[in-house]
């Protein structure tokens, strides 16, 4: 209780003054506070809006767990330390200590510095304005680390957080205020910005890129493959994952990306606990079967031929785009967003359709960069005032319509 | 003192009337030729013969002109300036006139200089216009290379295509510590965040610039 009392005789202190906002925060987010968040977009419900962010953070740990694992797998198994896991989700092969260390080692530092990096820009701010810190980067913070490659060097992250908090949040006013999804724009900025390390076939597995190197020296030790699996779809490659990994998430990817099975449960667990919408998350589903739905049948029709560079992807069985790559985690905790997303109910239904529709067309269609999600939320994130407006409008007027046929 | 008095034309446009970024005028060619400084540059020096020059011609010819065709023989002015500066550099710096392209025939459409022919020149006499026409080049000029610089170094790891941080191939410089470029500076929407940066900046520099709404 030390602590605590320190801090409270710090915030009382320095109450009033420019620091203010430093020992408030700290206090806020180390003890429970004794008020409800008042203000700002998220008037919908009466819970505090740390309620609400650590739910979708304790839904987070789960894959940021299986991360580690999976890196270290991943990595084990291109070195030959490991076999392919057979045996279900439980293998043995893959729980293992010697895996989740080589992750731990990789990943803890991912997640630090997108906190210390996120938040310490959130207290410049905070304090220079003059207002409290927001909680917001809280779960952009858990985010990041989890939508990256895990061999990111660690000053691009920095770059990217600083560029995704200021440009992305504080320059519209903080957290509730943002137009784009703060994590993805982080993602964005890293893909634009740093194309060798966020796309082809060397970053998804620890050690490939530092192998090549060693290789390029003259080392005559074996290249380590990082593909994905959508990469090798896109080029034509032999996949040498099977359906049930790709489900359990043992294939590359970024870190937290790959379980579908986990992030199902963290979905679960986030409509259960009626903090992320299912009518997003179920359109998106949709919306992608629709469009993968209908290149099947391209490819069925004969209408596409197998020298066609869109081929492989065309022909992947249409629910396989669920599985594969970011879809899941884009569709459970990236597009539900609550301050990005549509807000009407029939519009969630439209903003969460689309961004699956247009994940699969741009996963078809663009071979050089085959993940899609990222994109098609971005661009919907644009979209959802104006899907909103026109659903209010449509309300209007039928009600006007009624109104009339009364009246008259 | 007429030159003292005058030199508020000069002064002015270059911070706290800038055309870029209080006016928001000619973003189109801010936002597609400063990947490069040099280009920058050039395209500034461009403009500052143009609207410089165009300015005096107008001022001159402003008693003359029916309002009616105004902006017809402000355009046929622009234009003529536009096609001297175009062949200019055709003969003397090729391969820069072929990095701008079309953009150097696009000054036309640049809303600062038609701008300033209309606000300016026409109510006033050849020495003020000339000094406001300079002025206001020079302000753009100044948020061009600002622009540039940074697009060019972060982009690319030149200036004025010299390698300042070092050789990404050979990994020499600051590119033996891991560092890389950074491919969105050379995007346009990183062109517009540069500028949109300035004006952040300057506009908490000097609050008496925030419009209110």
């Amino acid at each position: 209780m030390a602590l605590k009392q320190n801090l409270h005789n710090l915030k009382e202190k320095y109450k009033g003054t420019k620091m203010a906002p430093l020992f408030n925060g700290f206090h806020t987010f180390l003890y429970a506070p004794n008020e409800t968040t008042h203000s700002g977009g998220h008037i919908r419900g009466a819970d505090d809006l740390k309620r609400t962010m650590n739910t979708v953070i304790m839904a987070l740990v789960p894959c940021l767990l299986f991360g580690m694992f999976n890196a270290g797998y991943q990595h084990h198994l291109q070195t030959g330390e490991v076999s392919q896991a057979v045996g279900g989700f439980f293998s043995g092969e893959f729980w293992n200590m010697a895996n989740f260390w080589v992750g731990f080692l990789k990943i803890i530092p991912l997640v630090i510095v997108s906190y210390v990096i996120g938040l310490g820009i959130e207290f410049i701010f905070a304090i220079k304005n003059g207002h409290e810190i927001e909680e917001g980067y809280l779960v952009t913070g858990m985010l990041v680390p989890l939508i990256v490659p895990v061999d990111i060097p660690l000053w691009m992250l920095a770059v990217a957080v600083i560029f995704g908090v200021v440009i992305g949040k504080e320059v519209f006013g903080g957290t509730g205020m943002n137009i784009l999804n703060p994590a993805l724009l982080i993602r964005a900025f890293l893909f634009f910005a740093y194309p060798t390390w966020m796309s082809g076939d060397k970053v998804w597995v620890t050690g490939a890129v530092e192998r090549t190197n060693e290789i390029a020296a003259g080392s005559s030790a074996d290249a380590i493959s990082g593909e994905t699996v959508l990469g090798s779809l896109a080029q034509g490659q032999e996949v040498a994952f099977s359906v049930a990994d790709m489900f359990y998430g043992f294939i590359p990817g970024s870190v937290g990306e790959t379980s579908t099975l986990l992030i199902l449960a963290g979905a679960l667990f986030l409509i259960f606990s009626k903090i992320g919408s299912w009518r997003i998350m179920l359109s998106a589903t949709l919306g992608a079967l629709v469009m993968g739905f209908m290149f099947n049948k391209v490819v069925d029709f004969g209408w596409i031929t197998e020298s066609s560079k869109f081929y492989a992807l065309m022909d992947t069985t249409f629910w396989h785009h669920l599985l594969l790559g970011g879809f899941a985690f884009g569709a459970v905790y990236m597009a539900t967003d609550p301050v990005t997303a549509s807000q009407t109910t029939k519009g969630k239904w439209i903003y969460g359709f689309l961004i699956g529709f247009i994940s699969v067309l741009i996963r078809v269609f663009n071979p050089a960069y085959p993940e899609g999600v990222m994109l098609a939320i971005l661009l919907m994130n644009v979209f959802a005032p104006t899907i909103d407006h026109y659903v209010v409008q449509g309300n209007v007027k039928r009600r006007m319509k009624r109104l009339k046929a009364k009246t008259a | 003192m007429g030159l003292f008095k005058d030199s508020k034309l000069i002064t002015d446009p270059l911070a706290d009337n800038n055309p870029i970024t209080i006016q928001v005028l000619g973003i189109c060619s801010a936002l597609a030729i400063t990947a490069e400084l040099e280009a920058s540059i050039v395209m500034s020096i461009a403009v500052l013969f143009v609207l410089g020059v165009g300015n005096v011609v107008v001022s001159l010819m402003r008693n003359i002109i029916p309002s009616k065709i105004r902006i017809i023989v402000q355009l046929i002015v622009v234009a003529t300036l536009v096609i001297i500066v175009d062949l200019v550099l055709k003969a003397f710096a090729y391969e820069l006139s072929k990095t701008l392209s079309v953009f150097v025939g696009l000054i036309i459409t640049n809303c600062i200089i038609m701008g300033r022919f209309e606000a300016f020149a026409l109510a006033n006499g050849p020495w003020k216009s000339f000094l406001d026409g300079i002025g206001n080049s020079l302000g753009y000029a100044v948020i061009l290379i600002i622009v540039g610089f940074f697009r060019e170094l972060l982009g690319s790891g030149t200036l004025l295509g010299i390698p300042v941080l070092g050789d990404p191939i050979e990994k020499t410089g600051v590119y033996a510590y891991g560092y890389e470029n950074n491919g969105f500076m050379l995007l346009a929407p990183m062109a517009l965040i540069t500028v949109g940066i300035i004006i952040w900046v300057q506009r908490n520099r000097n609050t008496a610039l925030i419009e209110d709404h």
